[in-house]
């Protein structure tokens, strides 16, 4: 799976918020979280916290992070690393968008 | 583009903390040169008394090591004195202790000289033998005379020269102390505490010299000083006498340099000196005319002046108030502010001189204006707040000398305690953080305030219940009083401006929009943080209910989703059931909608209602369907919201009831529903004073009596239980529903996001809520008005909203198939 992977228009993914993709494999779902910053980056990061698997889709956005809703801790979006003092880290993903159009790459 | 050079003189407390608060704001901004005359790398200076005592060792108290400055691309020059500054060029000569010169360029300047300990003009001052307590030669000289000697002297019974004292006793000499007051620490103490003070120190074995005025240090034989002599004619002998009479801003560097001082480097409010190219940080510096001598003040320096150098330029240092503690162990005392009496002032006393208590407030006009406290200590934090924050206490007064855990704080408990607890006892229950990891975070990480260790170890970051407990563990490991937080406290990292400010910036600038407020008010990030945003969204709806459009980016999930977020990631769902009244229809349409969601857990909560747990996000909007069409509305279960109004059965069925609690309840929940509030907003309605609905712990409180209602206020269960306090008394329901409006606006138009009314109560004085909702009658229909006004765009359930589509993108997953 090396191909880049069509998944939404940018406009339906609200600014400062995100969208979750669910990939449905055979035997179980990968939930992944892709973000939209203010300033309309794009990142795409696994839906699970490093502290405790908390939902990072449901956190709120500013700058360049996430903050889980579970117990706070900032997630930064282009690395997937906690933010110093926690540590910790999610798995990214590549994005790109071209015409209004985000990609998501799965490798 | 070349980087500015920013050169440091002085390695010490004040100056490496501006550079650590720089390197967190612009870490690219410069190449940075330390110049440090002491050998070492930057330590805590603080901590040398311990090291005297023998508890700690030097290791322990380096604070950044040669490696930290190197991974930090600082070039560190220890030893190295600087001589001169030679503006006119922008350089620095320093002496390289082996007669040669080194020079450095900057751009910047920052002078962070420090002090110099005072030595008494007196002969025989120069002898061998004599020595200050300023660093770590002065230690090393105390520790090696103490190895070879018998008899110490210190000059001085302030903090400094106690803590000498106590350590080259512990170090095995005999000690005296020498002082010209009538009692130790005069500047922090009154007499009856300090009289407590000696004797406990007495009990340690320090001997003590009042009244006594040094008129000669004698040179003995091996031309060593001797003995001291006093004007008196007596004297007494010594081998080492250690200078603690005071200290004097470090400014000779300055003053060659021709840079304006006045008793210390004169700064303005920016830290800068009268060449704008030099700031100035520290003991060195007057600021406003005070040179201060604590860190905390230091400190909050530092972070101004980093914010300059970062060139940020928002940051404004307005001077700072200050407490003391003794770091002896086993000796408690905390003083701050005037604790004198001056005229005009009342004071309040607690003496207990059996067990060696002994506590002092002092207050002018309803407000705390100093404290001093010799034995137990650990609510001089919270004096010290109430004392900064000048906070109303007429309403409790009462028990205002007994301290914070008489108004029902559980997180309290004896200093001696906190001392004496294992590392595994757990300090912060909301986060699991024991003891040991609190100390351990504290030492390796080098933590000295409330905020760095919340933020390493989570530790009452959470709930603040423990805040007491976390600020004894900090005080224990570290020694003195680091945690003194700036006298106004601004909202978050994001900015400098206090909640009080930003409200009032929103109001009478007219600004109706995120972008506007962060650009008036100077915010340092572009989007603000997960906790500026709620807040600022929240003053901007409250403020301006008909303009501004609720951002939902800036809400909580919870808030967002209309949901409770589970620790699964599900939500529960928790309808309205009005006064917490229900019929067999809306039973019956809770159980079908729980059956047809396969929802996996149904209880009843302790709000008099029905929480349904454990629901997919996916399945909400259809569920909120089903609910709706039975006539049900959230019930914000989720929100910094109006909550519940519980009730209970009243003069309908009860043989007690004096009016219609339930009636009344369903009326206020109708007028209510749907607001938000800076916290969450319960109510309460009891037939009688009996008081089944709880009216007395909640934020609006009733009680039905025979003549009419009691309106109690600012109560609370939770974390922090607070009992109401009695707003007054009205006779109808329909002055019920006024002062409910008027209450509820008032706290809604005044009080901090997430502050809940009883803090709020506490923090703006009962008195000021009576004079607005109870005295003044035109005002209190304003803010009525105004209540309603904002409930007509309140009041639309956002659970239809998203039933009939609003936002679906909220819930509705991309789904792909691999
Ligand atoms: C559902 C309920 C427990 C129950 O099963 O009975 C409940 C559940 C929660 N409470 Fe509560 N509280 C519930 C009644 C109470 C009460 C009792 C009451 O209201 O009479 C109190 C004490 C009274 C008070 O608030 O003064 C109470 C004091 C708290 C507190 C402490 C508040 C404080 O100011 O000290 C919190 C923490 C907070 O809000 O920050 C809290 C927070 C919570 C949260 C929202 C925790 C969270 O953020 O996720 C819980 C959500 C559970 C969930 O998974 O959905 N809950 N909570 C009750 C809902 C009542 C309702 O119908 O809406
Ligand atoms: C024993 C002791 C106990 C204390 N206890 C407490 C306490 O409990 N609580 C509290 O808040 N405060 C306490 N203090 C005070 C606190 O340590 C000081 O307020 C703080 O260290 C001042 O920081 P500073 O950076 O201004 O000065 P310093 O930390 O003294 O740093 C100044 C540095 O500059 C160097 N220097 C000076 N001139 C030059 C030059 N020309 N070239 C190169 N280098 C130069 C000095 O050698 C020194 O290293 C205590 C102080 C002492 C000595
Ligand atoms: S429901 Fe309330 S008391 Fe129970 S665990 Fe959750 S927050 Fe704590
Ligand atoms: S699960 Fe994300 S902070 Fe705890």
């Amino acid at each position: 799976m090396n191909d880049w992977i069509e998944i939404a228009k940018i406009d339906d993914i609200p600014r400062q918020g995100s969208r979750v993709v669910e990939l449905d494999h055979d035997d179980r779902v990968n939930r992944i979280a892709v973000f939209r910053t203010a300033s309309d980056d794009i990142y795409a990061v696994r839906d699970k916290c490093p502290h405790r698997g908390g939902p990072l889709s449901e956190g709120i956005v500013h700058g360049g992070q996430v903050t889980c809703p579970l117990h706070n801790w900032k997630i930064d979006l282009a690395t997937g690393e906690a933010v110093l003092p926690d540590k910790g880290c999610a798995r990214t993903y590549a994005t790109k968008v071209e015409d209004g159009q985000v990609f998501l790459k799965l490798a | 583009m070349a980087r500015m050079k920013l050169v440091l003189v002085g390695n010490g407390m004040a100056g490496m903390r501006t550079l650590e608060e720089l390197l967190k704001a612009a870490p690219d901004h410069y190449d940075i040169e330390v110049f440090g005359d002491e050998p070492h790398p930057n330590y805590n200076r603080i901590m040398l008394s311990p090291v005297l005592a023998g508890e700690q060792t030097v290791e322990q108290i380096v604070l950044n090591s040669r490696e930290w400055y190197a991974a930090n691309g600082i070039t560190l020059h220890t030893g190295k004195k600087i001589v001169k500054i030679d503006r006119k060029n922008r350089c620095v000569e320093a002496d390289d202790g082996h007669g040669g010169k080194i020079r450095a360029d900057y751009d910047r300047l920052l002078l962070a000289t420090g002090s110099k300990p005072f030595i008494l003009p007196v002969p025989g001052a120069d002898l061998p033998g004599v020595v200050g307590f300023r660093d770590i030669a002065d230690v090393d000289a105390m520790i090696h005379a103490a190895s070879q000697y018998k008899h110490a002297v210190v000059i001085g019974g302030g903090l400094l020269g106690l803590e000498a004292a106590n350590g080259l006793k512990l170090r095995g000499m005999e000690v005296s102390v020498v002082h010209l007051g009538d009692w130790l620490l005069e500047r922090q103490l009154d007499e009856p505490a300090a009289r407590l003070l000696q004797q406990n120190l007495e009990a340690k074995g320090l001997n003590f010299l009042l009244r006594k005025q040094t008129e000669e240090l004698v040179r003995g034989e091996s031309g060593r000083v001797c003995a001291v002599k006093f004007k008196d004619g007596e004297s007494v002998p010594a081998d080492l006498v250690v200078m603690a009479v005071g200290i004097r801003p470090n400014t000779e560097l300055a003053e060659s340099a021709g840079l304006h001082c006045h008793r210390g480097l004169v700064v303005n409010d920016t830290m800068q000196t009268f060449d704008p190219r030099i700031y100035a940080v520290g003991e060195c510096v007057s600021h406003r005319g005070i040179a201060y001598g604590l860190v905390a003040p230091l400190f909050e320096q530092a972070k101004v002046c980093a914010n300059h150098l970062a060139e940020h330029g928002v940051a404004r240092y307005q001077g700072s108030m200050t407490s003391t503690k003794l770091k002896v162990t086993g000796i408690d005392l905390f003083s701050a502010g005037d604790f004198t009496g001056a005229p005009g002032t009342e004071s309040l006393v607690y003496s207990d001189a059996a067990t060696g208590s002994y506590k002092k407030l002092v207050i002018k006009d309803n407000k705390l204006v100093g404290a001093c406290i010799y034995g137990d200590t650990l609510d001089g934090a919270w004096y010290f707040d109430l004392l900064r924050e000048g906070t109303d206490i007429a309403q409790f007064r009462k028990t205002l000398l007994f301290g914070q855990h008489h108004l029902g704080d559980s997180g309290h408990g004896p200093a001696e305690r906190v001392a004496a607890l294992p590392d595994s006892a757990e300090i912060c229950g909301c986060n699991g953080v024991c003891k040991g990891d609190i100390v351990k975070a504290i030492r390796a990480n080098k933590l000295f305030t409330l905020d760095e260790v919340r933020a390493h170890t989570k530790a009452s970051a959470s709930c603040g219940s423990c805040t007491g407990l976390v600020e004894a563990v900090l005080a224990h490991t570290v020694g003195g009083d680091y945690s003194a937080a700036p006298s106004k406290k601004p909202l978050c990292k994001c900015t400098e401006h206090s909640h009080d400010e930003i409200i009032a910036a929103i109001r009478d600038q007219a600004l109706k929009s995120m972008p506007a407020v962060f650009a008036a008010l100077d915010w340092s990030t572009p989007d603000g943080c997960a906790s500026c945003r709620p807040a600022v969204n929240y003053y901007l709806l409250a403020r301006w209910p008909a303009e501004y459009k609720d951002d939902a980016q800036s809400r909580y999930i919870n808030e967002r989703a209309h949901g409770n977020i589970q620790k699964d990631g599900s939500f529960s769902v928790v309808p309205r059931m009005w006064g917490g009244l229900t019929n067999p229809k809306e039973l019956r349409a809770i159980a079908d909608v729980a059956e047809k969601f396969n929802v996996p857990e149904v209880k009843v909560t302790g709000g008099q209602r029905i929480d349904l747990f454990g629901v997919k996000k996916t399945d909400l909007p259809a569920m909120w369907k089903d609910l709706s069409d039975a006539g049900f509305v959230s019930g914000h279960a989720y929100g910094k919201a109006l909550r519940t109004v519980k009730t209970c059965v009243g003069s309908q069925w009860c043989r007690f009831g004096t009016q219609d609690s339930t009636g009344l309840g369903v009326k206020l929940e109708r007028m209510t529903w749907g607001s938000w509030t800076p916290h969450k907003y319960k109510m309460a309605v009891s037939g009688c004073p009996r008081n089944c609905a709880e009216a007395t712990i909640k934020d609006f409180g009733i009680v039905c009596v025979e003549s009419g209602y009691e309106l109690h206020v600012g109560g609370n269960g939770g974390i922090k239980v607070r009992v109401t306090d009695l707003l007054c008394r009205v006779e109808t329901e329909e002055q019920v529903m006024e002062y409910c409006g008027a209450y509820t606006q008032l706290y809604r138009e005044e009080a901090h996001y997430l502050e809940r009314t009883a803090p709020w109560v506490e923090r703006v004085g009962l008195a000021h809520i009576k004079a607005k909702v109870v005295d003044d009658a035109a005002g209190r229909a304003e803010l009525h008005e105004r209540f309603k006004f904002s409930q007509q765009f309140a009041q639309i359930d956002p659970w239809k909203e998203r039933a009939d589509g609003g936002s679906a993108h909220e819930f509705q997953p991309i789904r792909i198939t691999a």
